[in-house]
């Protein structure tokens, strides 16, 4: 678990200093064009929490950014079937997210059952699982027994989408 | 006896025949995921929330009970059989508990965390069962400034106390807060950070937030950084002792309950400062010190029962003051409040059968955590080697399964992506996840009780000082922050007390798995924990850390 090779990585976390930056902005500028009705049912009013919030995000963005110019950095996380020894794989991490985005997109048109089935594909092959036809059927069973489980097992309705009628 | 006849009447609740299953299910399930990799108990519980909304509450948190003890448990089984520990809380557990696995003698090994853990948490639930009735009636006396009070030691001290770097935990907390802002404003009735879309005016299903940071993020940091060739996982039979073993467990198991439940109910306890404090007194107190480090009994049984007791002590604030202090009791808060039940010093009153119902089914859950799991240990070993693809893809398909489900939109699950991204990221640069989901969950409640106060104080910031419990609070949140300054500033004038001989031990093991992250770093785990020390960063300064020795206790 030995910290990940320098280099590109030092300034990648500038990346995150910038994030909290503008989500502390975010919510300044949010919370500035609220109306505050005076009330003496409520002197905080919606704004005070906001700016506070707002104010403690930009501090951190800005001792982050200092932190991370002075050489500091987060240590990435471990786990059981983690390996931090090689760089992050994108090549997994995409498609994954794609299988995920695909499902997304699919779900209320196609129905569960039919995006379920795109998810689970996509992401074992996207993690690399080559037993193409095994994996298919798998997720077909995956998605139908989840599709009729909540239906029938907890009452509720997934969508049934392209295959209303069938299901 | 009043906590007497309502125990008795919450175990009357919990053994009807449905409840009963409920509970039964409720282990297994938990032990099962608890011991998958990757999948910690409060991803479990936020996984399962969807499945429970169609069960009463009653039942829903009989099997809650289940899961959150079988969850801990099955973490334990990880880490001895693969050298790895899941959760933060095993990381001790993994030192000789591996090291024992790899000697032979892993059956030992699993059956003092199982019967460590059933022992550690029955005295933690009955001392929850004596306790929290007392800190109700405690509560009941304080008014919302108190509440601010506690709240904000509750943020900040699991803030600044765990996780290796204090900014980045700041920083955490300030993108959970922010999240928790998005919705409607419950006195102006205006919207807040929606950015005129309409499905987020109520706010960003806390579900959906759980699930997105805790199994999205996971599965993705994971798939980012697979294992290329897979563990060895220990082959194991079932679990027994020998006489020997038991007289060796026996004492560890008491001590490690006596360091976990009080840390567990502790704002910031956790269990990982607790287990790694077993560990050290167990190694003092051997008569086999030369053990530690080869595979000693001591040092399984010890941290593996103060893990539990643990879990138990966290539910003492959670019931009595709805205050969560680890990621599985922040989801379950979460759960109580889908089933409109607020946690907190009326719930005893207003929802008793209830609570007693799920302190007996904790009772229930840990005798039957040990019944079962003896015997299935060789099975649990099983799932460790299914095949990975299966089972992070697995975590995709249910995760979105589970957070579209609760209102069935496509929406949630944008923003099921879009949060899992962030859990990514946080992954990636060590900001820790406990402070992010904590700040959603008690961000809201800390706004409410602050507008209660000045309410009541007509807009006079005093108010905020109008109770003594208050005052108290604030109090040892100043020292919380400032400890570290003043500890900065005893470092300089004495450079050379701590300065070189902790050098070769920098913060390299990175410890920080799911829900928490761990304070106790072990340098290495392959090394004899020789020299076990607590790593204390300054805001401000990840880098250069300054190392608190604990091996100072051991030389009297």
């Amino acid at each position: 678990m030995s910290s990940l090779p320098t280099g590109l990585k030092g300034r990648a976390e500038l990346g995150v200093a910038l994030l909290l930056g503008a989500a502390g902005v975010l919510v300044f500028l949010d919370a500035s064009r609220l109306s505050v009705p005076y009330s003496q049912s409520d002197p905080v009013g919606p704004k005070t929490v906001p700016f506070i919030v707002a104010g403690l995000l930009v501090v951190c963005a800005i001792l982050l950014a200092v932190n991370v110019m002075r050489g500091g950095k987060g240590e990435a996380e471990g786990g059981e079937d983690i390996e931090l020894g090689h760089p992050a794989d994108w090549k997994t991490v995409l498609p994954l997210a794609g299988a995920f985005v695909l499902n997304i997109l699919l779900i209320d048109w196609a129905g569960w059952v039919i995006s379920g089935t795109v998810l689970f594909w996509g992401s074992v092959l996207a993690l690399g699982s080559r037993h193409y036809i095994r994996d298919g059927l798998l997720s077909v069973a995956l998605s139908l027994l989840t599709f009729y489980g909540f239906y029938l097992g907890l009452g509720i309705a997934l969508p049934a989408g392209l295959l209303e009628g069938i299901l | 006896m009043d906590v007497w006849s309502s125990l008795m009447d919450g175990f009357a609740t919990a053994l009807t025949p449905m409840n009963f299953l409920y509970a039964v299910i409720g282990v297994l399930l938990g032990t099962a995921v608890g011991v998958l990799p990757g999948l910690g108990p409060a991803m479990t519980v936020a996984l399962l929330l969807p499945v429970t909304y169609a069960l009463e509450p009653t039942s829903a948190f009989i099997m809650f009970a289940g899961i959150y003890y079988g969850g801990m448990y099955g973490g334990s089984t990880t880490s001895i059989l693969l050298n790895t520990p899941g959760e933060s809380s095993s990381v001790v557990t993994a030192i000789e508990g591996n090291k024992m696995a790899k000697a032979g003698r892993a059956a030992q090994a699993l059956a003092t965390a199982a019967i460590g853990s059933f022992v550690a948490g029955t005295i933690g639930t009955a001392l929850l069962a004596v306790f929290a009735p007392i800190v109700v009636e405690f509560a009941v006396s304080l008014g919302a400034p108190s509440y601010f009070a506690i709240m904000v030691l509750a943020l900040l001290a699991v803030t600044a106390v765990l996780g290796s770097s204090r900014l980045r935990g700041f920083a955490s907390l300030g993108l959970g807060l922010a999240i928790g802002l998005v919705g409607i404003d419950s006195v102006t009735g205006q919207r807040r950070l929606t950015f005129g879309q309409p499905l987020l005016a109520d706010g960003l299903d806390i579900v959906v937030v759980a699930v997105a940071i805790f199994a999205v993020g996971e599965a993705l940091w994971v798939a980012a950084h697979l294992r290329r060739n897979p563990l060895h996982v220990i082959p194991v039979g079932r679990p027994w002792m020998g006489r020997k073993d038991w007289g060796r467990s026996w004492k560890p198991w008491l001590r490690g309950t006596a360091f976990g439940f009080p840390f567990g109910a502790l704002p910031a306890g956790g269990a990982e400062i607790p287990t790694f404090l077993s560990y050290v007194t167990e190694k003092r107190l051997s008569k086999h010190p030369e053990e530690f480090g080869k595979g000693a009994i001591e040092g399984v049984a010890g941290p593996e029962a103060a893990n539990n007791a643990a879990a138990a002590g966290t539910l003492t604030p959670l019931l009595a003051l709805g205050l969560p202090t680890n990621a599985t009791a922040a989801v379950m808060l979460a759960a109580f409040t889908t089933y409109g039940i607020q946690p907190g010093p009326q719930l005893f009153s207003s929802q008793g059968p209830l609570v007693w119902a799920l302190i007996a089914s904790l009772f229930i859950g840990n005798l039957l955590l040990l019944l079962i799991n003896l015997p299935l240990a060789p099975l649990w070993a099983k799932l460790l080697q299914l095949p990975r693809p299966y089972l992070y893809a697995g975590i995709l398909f249910f995760a979105t399964l589970g957070a579209y489900s609760v209102n069935l939109q496509a929406f949630d699950l944008v923003v099921l992506l879009v949060l899992g991204a962030l859990g990514f990221m946080m992954r990636r640069f060590g900001l820790p996840v406990l402070p992010l989901i904590l700040g959603v969950i008690l961000g809201p409640r800390i706004e409410g009780q602050l507008r209660k106060t000045l309410q009541l104080s007509a807009g006079d910031p005093a108010g905020l000082f109008s109770e003594p419990i208050a005052i108290v609070v604030y109090i040892i949140v100043a020292l919380i922050l400032v400890w570290p300054f003043v500890l900065k500033l005893i470092r300089r004038n004495r450079p050379q007390a701590a300065g070189a001989p902790s050098a070769p031990a920098a913060p390299s093991g990175s410890s920080a798995p799911s829900g928490s992250s761990a304070p106790a770093e072990l340098p290495g785990r392959q090394e004899p924990a020789a020299r076990t020390e607590t790593t204390v960063h300054a805001p401000g300064s990840g880098h250069e850390d300054r190392t608190v020795r604990s091996d100072k206790k051991e030389t009297p």
